[in-house]
């Protein structure tokens, strides 16, 4: 499939020019046009922030929703509907700050969609404050001493939580994060991507450069099965591995609903049983 | 004891159980309610309780009626304590005339000195035939003899509500059940308690069910299959309801992180095209609000149980209270239309919420079913629902290549497509957006966005429940009342007798049907009968109608009105 499937034409789109969010944007319609993935059956649900205008620059439909609010109603959609590929995409703010406490437990409940978060370590949309991921020391309009609370470590959280998929990209090779994407879409189960992007307007810390030399690739030795050693991959501060950190395979959210056990049908679908809510209300009638 | 309140109790028992929490209340309401029902007689029952799973004083009334009963009562006629120390829990409640029956260390407590006591040791008997664990069903005897119940068909249904358990369990229960009845009639009974009205067959194959499970039968008769929230009280017992018969009626029903999750998922699977429910409380709604405010602004139907307890803030967490309406009318930022129903019946438990979810879709907005502690928690025969009278009208369209999901149109209502049901796609966006539901700042479309939006508002107007007229069309006093104070309110005008006084009750309270004023400036006096201290429905009719209302009888204490408290309250305003 061509990746012109997804083209919006011409479009005023609301990035920096050398934002990292560009070459995501076009690494991700590659790598859905491999999978073969029609925009019609394609659902891209966001919150709030740059990287979450997103599902505004390719065609699919789409839920852009409420700031740090994207994994509950991705999760509900595809539950509503598993035909469905469900991407919900953020930034980091959106994802570990404002919607924290639903990363995690929607890693606990897995549900078959696949979470991208741009991570550039700052805030884009309200100008340059601290992230989440902002290294400490890191100094804004905000924290102007320096950032004093450790970075938010995603993929250690993720691990931690026996996550079933789990790996960071790097938005400056293309070629490399069209294959992780393609394996965290792929996933049956939550598939989390951290990507890095420098944000080349409000971090000037963590840029291009930086990241160039402060990343490395997980090579062959590293056995995505094998948690510990992923964990311990996850904790390294020094040069930040990239790759495929760790994929656990279990049932979905869906199927542990047991909703679809006995009926494929899509709960959308589906009518009201009148004979089985009939009987249930014949219960009442029947003192028990 | 006067002959008139003799007449009248032989149509009308009341019985208070009152005891420590998980000290076996509960059994004995359960038991003795289900007996009385499945007797014919028409039964009614409301509890109060703290806070707590063990300790503290809790109690339910029961009435047992020979007519159609639905209201709390102050009166006492039958008290049974089951523990010590919680007589003083209902002291206030005793009267001359209340019979206490129960242990003699139980039921001699100082607050009962003056009434009348029928000693049965329930614990004495229990240990008799097999332990102390039967002196509840020793209990659900002793008040069956006193009420004169057919005594087969009491032990009857104590086989059948043990049939599971063990052969020896099962004849433990119907000896206790048989031991506490027969131990009642070798006492000295006082003349009035006996029923002496004939039970009903046609009773006895009606419902019995609580305000929850109306509520739960209501989402699924309105096709609910997707269900998303966070436990608490007492909006639980619906997400309890729905739970525990999810998977065989096609309800997936998920308790969120909070219920900040709990409301985005609901809309969420809205947008896929579900029809969601969230069933909530207090603080747990406030948390909500960013979420409702969404449902206005993408279109989502969304369908909101909100079962009030006081605040502000954790405020009395068991206790009930209709002091949310405020908060239900305004909650999220921005200006988008909604719909609020009050049932105050079961019945309108179940056609309101069912109606909640056609009305969700037809608008595309979000719809309150308000309730309250009081009507979830209270429970009585009803004849039952229709389910004819229920369908389910979806609004969904196939989508064409060029389908826009915010298309502009008259009456603000624009044809809704879910993703992959058609060659369009459906995109939904909190930001202000265009027809196609992409991002704008073109304040051209705002302006036309916010007019689409408010039209609908205007189109739903056609759908309003009209307020219940009950008593004298001619009236010159007019008593208005909301929500779950229906039956309260009734019965007290019933009591009170008065043929120039009428009630209207409203089942919607938002938007206000268009008879309002009318119906108010006809009456020389009027007064808002409610469960809040600051009369907030009074003050929506003023600003949504543009009518007075004269008076406000309101009550805050956390427990509700009783009929007594209606009828004191009334005759002092209109005296």
């Amino acid at each position: 499939m061509a990746t012109d499937v997804f083209e919006m034409g011409d479009i005023d789109i609301a990035w920096c020019p050398g934002c990292g969010n560009h070459p995501i944007l076009k690494t991700l319609k590659e790598a859905l046009a491999e999978l073969q993935i029609d925009p019609r059956q394609l659902v891209m649900v966001s919150g709030i922030g740059q990287a979450a205008k997103i599902p505004h620059y390719l065609k699919c439909h789409f839920f852009n929703g409420l700031h740090g609010r994207a994994l509950p109603p991705a999760t509900a959609i595809k539950a509503v509907n598993p035909k469905l590929t469900v991407i919900a995409e953020s930034g980091d703010g959106d994802m570990y700050g404002e919607g924290g406490n639903h990363f995690i437990h929607c890693i606990r409940r897995n549900p078959d969609i696949t979470n991208i978060v741009h991570d550039n370590m700052v805030y884009g949309l309200t100008k340059g404050q601290a992230s989440p991921t902002s290294r400490r020391g890191f100094k804004t309009p905000v924290q102007v001493a320096g950032v004093i609370l450790e970075p938010f470590n995603p993929l250690a959280v993720a691990i931690a939580l026996d996550a079933s998929f789990v790996a960071r990209a790097s938005s400056g090779d293309r070629e490399q994060t069209k294959e992780i994407f393609k394996k965290a879409i792929r996933h049956k189960g939550y598939a989390l991507v951290d990507i890095f992007q420098p944000c080349v307007t409000f971090n000037k810390l963590n840029t291009y450069q930086w990241f160039k030399d402060h990343v490395y690739y997980l090579d062959d030795s590293h056995d995505p099965a094998d948690r510990m050693a992923a964990f311990a991959k996850a904790t390294e501060t020094d040069r930040l591995p990239l790759g495929v950190f760790y994929v656990n395979p279990k049932n979905s959210f869906e199927e542990n609903t047991q909703m679809y056990r006995d009926d494929p049908r899509p709960l959308c679908e589906r009518d009201v049983d009148a004979a089985k809510l009939a009987a249930l209300i014949d219960t009442f009638r029947r003192a028990g | 004891m006067r002959v008139t309140q003799q007449a009248a109790r032989k149509q009308d028992v009341s019985i208070v159980l009152c005891g420590q929490a998980g000290q076996g209340v509960q059994t004995v309401e359960h038991l003795l309610t289900r007996i009385l029902k499945a007797a014919g007689y028409h039964v009614f029952a409301t509890k109060e309780y703290m806070s707590r799973v063990r300790g503290g004083a809790n109690s339910t009334t029961i009435r047992v009626c020979s007519k159609r009963v639905a209201a709390p009562i102050s009166r006492m006629d039958i008290l049974v304590p089951l523990n010590k120390g919680t007589v003083a829990h209902v002291a206030e409640r005793l009267s001359p005339e209340t019979v206490l029956v129960g242990e003699r260390e139980v039921v001699a407590d100082e607050a009962a000195e003056s009434h009348r006591l029928l000693v049965v040791p329930f614990t004495q008997i229990a240990s008799d035939i097999g332990g102390k664990i039967y002196s509840n069903v020793v209990a659900v005897g002793a008040i069956a003899g006193l009420l004169g119940l057919d005594p087969e068909a009491v032990v009857a249904y104590v086989r059948r509500f043990f049939a599971k358990k063990s052969e020896d369990i099962v004849a433990n229960n119907v000896k206790a059940v048989q031991a506490g009845y027969d131990a009642v009639g070798k006492l000295d009974l006082p003349d009035g308690l006996k029923l002496t009205f004939k039970p009903s067959a046609k009773v006895a194959d009606e419902m019995l069910l609580s305000g929850a499970e109306a509520v739960g039968l209501g989402a699924i008769a309105g096709g609910c299959n997707f269900v998303s929230s966070y436990p608490m009280s007492p909006s639980t017992n619906v997400l309890t309801f729905l739970a525990q018969h999810g998977l065989e009626q096609g309800v997936l029903v998920e308790q969120a992180e909070d219920e900040i999750a709990a409301i985005n998922m609901a809309i969420g699977a809205a947008y896929a095209g579900a029809r969601a429910l969230v069933t909530t409380s207090g603080g747990g709604f406030a948390l909500m609000t960013e979420g409702v405010s969404l449902a206005g602004m993408l279109e989502c139907p969304v369908v909101i149980h909100l079962a009030q307890r006081p605040g502000p803030a954790t405020g009395l967490p068991t206790r009930t209270e209709q002091a949310d309406l405020e908060l239900a009318l305004y909650a999220g930022h921005g200006e988008f239309p909604r719909i609020l129903f009050a049932p105050g019946t079961l019945e309108q438990a179940f056609y309101l919420t069912q109606r909640a979810f056609n009305l969700a879709d037809k608008y595309q907005i979000p719809a309150f079913v308000l309730t309250d502690e009081y009507l979830i928690d209270s429970y009585y025969n009803c004849k039952g629902f229709d389910l004819s009278k229920a369908k389910v009208d979806r609004h969904i369209v196939k989508t064409a290549p060029d389908y826009r999901r915010y298309k502009l149109t008259k009456n603000g209502i624009s044809p809704r497509g879910i993703p992959g049901y058609g060659e369009g796609l459906v995109a939904v966006d909190s930001d202000e957006h265009d027809e196609e539901g992409h991002i704008t700042e073109d304040l051209n479309v705002r302006v036309a966005m916010v007019d689409k939006r408010l039209a609908k508002g205007e189109s739903l107007k056609k759908d309003i429940v009209r307020p219940e007229l009950i008593g004298p069309k001619n009236y010159k006093k007019l008593v208005i009342c909301w929500g779950s104070t229906y039956h309260v309110v009734r019965e007290a005008l019933a009591e009170l007798g008065r043929t120039d006084t009428a009630m209207l009750h409203y089942s919607q309270v938002y938007p206000l049907h268009s008879s309002t004023a009318g119906l108010i400036r006809k009456a020389r006096r009027t007064v808002v009968v409610e469960g809040n201290a600051t009369g907030q429905f009074r003050k929506l009719i003023r600003l949504y109608a543009g009518a007075d209302v004269d008076e406000a009888l309101v009550t805050y204490d956390g427990l509700g009105f009783t009929v007594e408290d209606v009828v004191e309250g009334l005759t002092e305003i209109f005296s």
